[in-house]
């Protein structure tokens, strides 16, 4: 008789949703079917049934292909490379739990090492405006319960984040917000016509890379100063109308994407996006936030944040100090250096994302993944140590793009000998200290 | 004033932070102490004598020593940086952070330097015969004060967030510069004798930024007043006038509204 595990938090996109209903075998073996979850969220549960998962570490061999070792060959292997390289590079975290995140961090601080993580490549140019200037921002309950203008700026939840808009920010029905999508005026700003402004009640076409212009021409707007007739080809009847609209809501809030991130500018973009929302709370509350891509990378920020003060690309090869400097402690800009000796992968897949210059670089080095799945790294790696998937086969907490934490759920058992990723961390951890206690590799 | 040439003999194989090369490290001591100081390569522990062939004497303080560094210096952090008087002449490209928070004393680099070079500069004369990356006198990052005084003079071009923050001193730059200059400016005057990209003085809230090329696109929230005759670095011309950035928080002064000032050469 199977059985349902209700409540289950999907280990999918920064959205965390946490009402997942889950159908497991009678042994706890097998995950039989998903109710609730987008399609990509649903996949991620079908992973664990799929044929042909890597149970046990594989090593490369001389001529290119893989061969099964122990956990203990590759604990060893590993943690040789760590106590030998003189600046490696610790990448990934993003979907794993923070309690393992955390036992990392401990090593790279014996190792030192440099820990970075998806956001890197991602939101990171938020976290860099964050640094600069600060954020007003809320929780994703708030923003169901409260706003009535929500701006989507170059970004697209309609593929990114599937339930955002029915969860959060569109479609619900709050405590305040009882008319649901009718009590809410929706606009979305991009360069393209996307799946997302099809739901919205006003599309703004920028032109592309004129997002800080236009931004800088809504802050001119909100003081009443004059405008040049089009602004990133937005015509300024359109800009003051739009201002004066904002400044009547309830609550208004700013979600932004890929689209702020990586255009012409990139930290500039959101800095002054924060300052505009800065500006509306003149006349009325306003939020901004990012829409966080990788499952727990906002984790990932919060306990590299609370352990260092950087929310990513903490340089500890120093035991004085933890730095932090996008363009020279960051995964790419080290490996397009050849700033770093050896590259240890985690819970992520730096092959498929990062620039081919950069992977290039880092096929050259040692390089360990740990991954449940074969990915693009993986086959670039000298070792790829299998692991139970985080949120499906072990809990662990995990926190929401608007930085809230949840505790995961486990679904089904991990197979038969397959470590977790706290598990095998501890053990690279206990075998550091026993090469380092030894005088090192 | 007593002059300690540093030659590299050996090329690190990863970076080397030079935190140690500036007069004030060296002050008062001979060039068997100079070798003795540490430099970090990941974090292995060596010493500049394993990289340098140090010869010279310094003087009794920063002010009395004079540095000459030879030899390629491409993979080498920190150079000058924290300095607070007496002179050090670079005399190849360097890596990030070269001249940053430095004080006083003159710092020339004949060559080319990467990002993060005269951050938060608070005095001095820094001088770079070459080109210079991002983030030229910027802010470190999260800090909102950037360069804060003394003159920096970039005889090539400059990347993009030049200036970031700055909110004193002088920034001359005679080639051109990317996009984001003077961001968040609060304070200081910045020359560029050449072109910028875009985005000048976006979010700027105080200070003077003079452009002799063109601007590709100009920030909507800047609005011309006038022209006026002025002579800025030794050339008199007729400038354009704009105040900005609109969209920006301006203090008030005796009940007046001080905004910033970007001056375009006609």
């Amino acid at each position: 008789m199977p059985k349902e595990v209700t409540d289950v938090i999907c280990p999918f996109c920064g959205t965390l949703c946490d009402d997942l209903i889950v159908s497991v075998s009678d042994d706890n073996k097998t995950i039989l079917g998903v109710k609730n979850a987008c399609a990509i969220g649903a996949e991620k549960f079908n992973h664990q049934r799929q044929p042909g998962r890597v149970k046990r570490p594989r090593m490369r061999q001389a001529d290119g292909s893989y061969k099964e070792i122990t956990y203990d060959e590759a604990i060893d292997w590993t943690a040789k490379m760590l106590v030998k390289s003189r600046k490696t590079l610790m990448y990934g975290w993003a979907s794993t739990s923070c309690q393992a995140m955390s036992i990392g961090h401990e090593i790279a601080e014996k190792c030192g090492a440099i820990v970075d993580n998806c956001a890197t490549v991602c939101h990171g140019s938020s976290l860099i405006a964050i640094e600069d200037v600060g954020v007003p921002s809320c929780t994703l309950g708030e923003v169901k319960n409260r706003a009535d203008r929500v701006v989507f700026w170059g970004c697209n939840p309609a593929h990114a984040h599937p339930r955002h808009m029915s969860r959060y920010s569109i479609f619900p029905r709050g405590f305040f917000t009882v008319k649901g999508h009718k009590g809410r005026k929706i606009y979305c700003v991009d360069c393209r016509y996307t799946d997302t402004a099809k739901c919205a009640d006003e599309f703004i076409q920028v032109q592309q890379g004129f997002d800080y212009e236009l931004l800088n021409a809504f802050r001119t707007a909100a003081r009443g100063e004059a405008l040049p007739d089009t602004v990133g080809g937005v015509p300024k009847e359109k800009i003051y109308e739009i201002v004066e609209d904002l400044k009547q809501a309830r609550f208004g809030i700013i979600f932004f994407g890929m689209g702020l991130t990586h255009t012409m500018g990139r930290n500039h973009n959101i800095d002054i996006a924060i300052n505009l929302t800065r500006d509306m709370n003149d006349f009325t509350k306003f939020a901004i936030m990012a829409m966080r891509g990788h499952w727990n990378v906002t984790g990932s920020g919060q306990v590299l944040g609370w352990q260092y003060g950087f929310p990513y690309a903490v340089d500890v090869s120093r035991r004085d100090q933890a730095r932090h400097q996008t363009g020279e402690t960051t995964s790419v800009d080290l490996l397009n250096r050849n700033e770093v000796e050896a590259c240890f992968y985690i819970a992520t897949d730096p092959g498929a994302h990062f620039p081919v210059d950069a992977m290039i670089s880092s096929s050259r080095k040692p390089t360990v993944t740990i991954d449940p799945h074969i990915n693009c790294t993986t086959e670039i790696s000298d070792i790829h140590i299998p692991v139970a998937l985080v949120g499906v086969e072990v809990g662990g907490c995990a926190y929401r793009m608007d930085n809230v934490p949840i505790e995961t759920r486990k679904v089904v058992d991990p197979p038969e000998g397959v470590l977790t990723d706290e598990e095998l961390l501890t053990r690279i951890n206990k075998r550091v200290d026993e090469l380092m206690a030894k005088g090192g590799a | 004033m007593n002059t300690v040439t540093l030659t590299v003999k050996k090329q690190p194989e990863l970076y080397l932070e030079c935190e140690n090369v500036n007069t004030d490290a060296f002050a008062g001591k001979k060039a068997a102490d100079i070798a003795k100081l540490g430099a970090y390569q990941g974090k292995e522990i060596l010493t500049l004598g394993d990289f340098f062939t140090i010869t010279g004497e310094a003087g009794a303080t920063a002010a009395d020593t004079k540095i000459i560094v030879n030899g390629d210096c491409t993979k080498m952090k920190y150079l000058g940086a924290k300095m607070t008087g007496g002179e050090m002449i670079v005399n190849y490209a360097c890596d990030m952070y070269t001249g940053s928070w430095m004080k006083g004393g003159k710092l020339t680099v004949n060559g080319d330097v990467h990002s993060f070079c005269g951050l938060a500069l608070a005095g001095g004369e820094f001088t770079i015969n070459g080109n210079a990356g991002n983030y030229l006198g910027a802010a470190y990052r999260g800090d909102w004060r950037g360069m804060s005084g003394g003159v920096l003079r970039v005889k090539g071009n400059a990347g993009s967030d030049v200036a970031s923050f700055m909110i004193g001193g002088e920034m001359i730059i005679e080639g051109d510069v990317d996009i984001h200059l003077g961001t968040h400016m609060e304070g200081g005057k910045i020359i560029l004798k050449g072109n910028a990209n875009r985005r000048v003085g976006g979010q700027l809230v105080k200070g003077e930024i003079y452009v002799f090329g063109k601007i590709n696109v100009m920030m909507p929230g800047y609005k011309p007043v006038g022209e006026k005759e002025m002579e800025v670095d030794g050339t008199k011309a007729t400038f354009v006038d704009y105040l900005g950035d609109l969209g920006e928080r301006h203090p008030k002064r005796k009940g007046e509204t001080v905004y910033g000032h970007l001056y375009m050469k006609k």
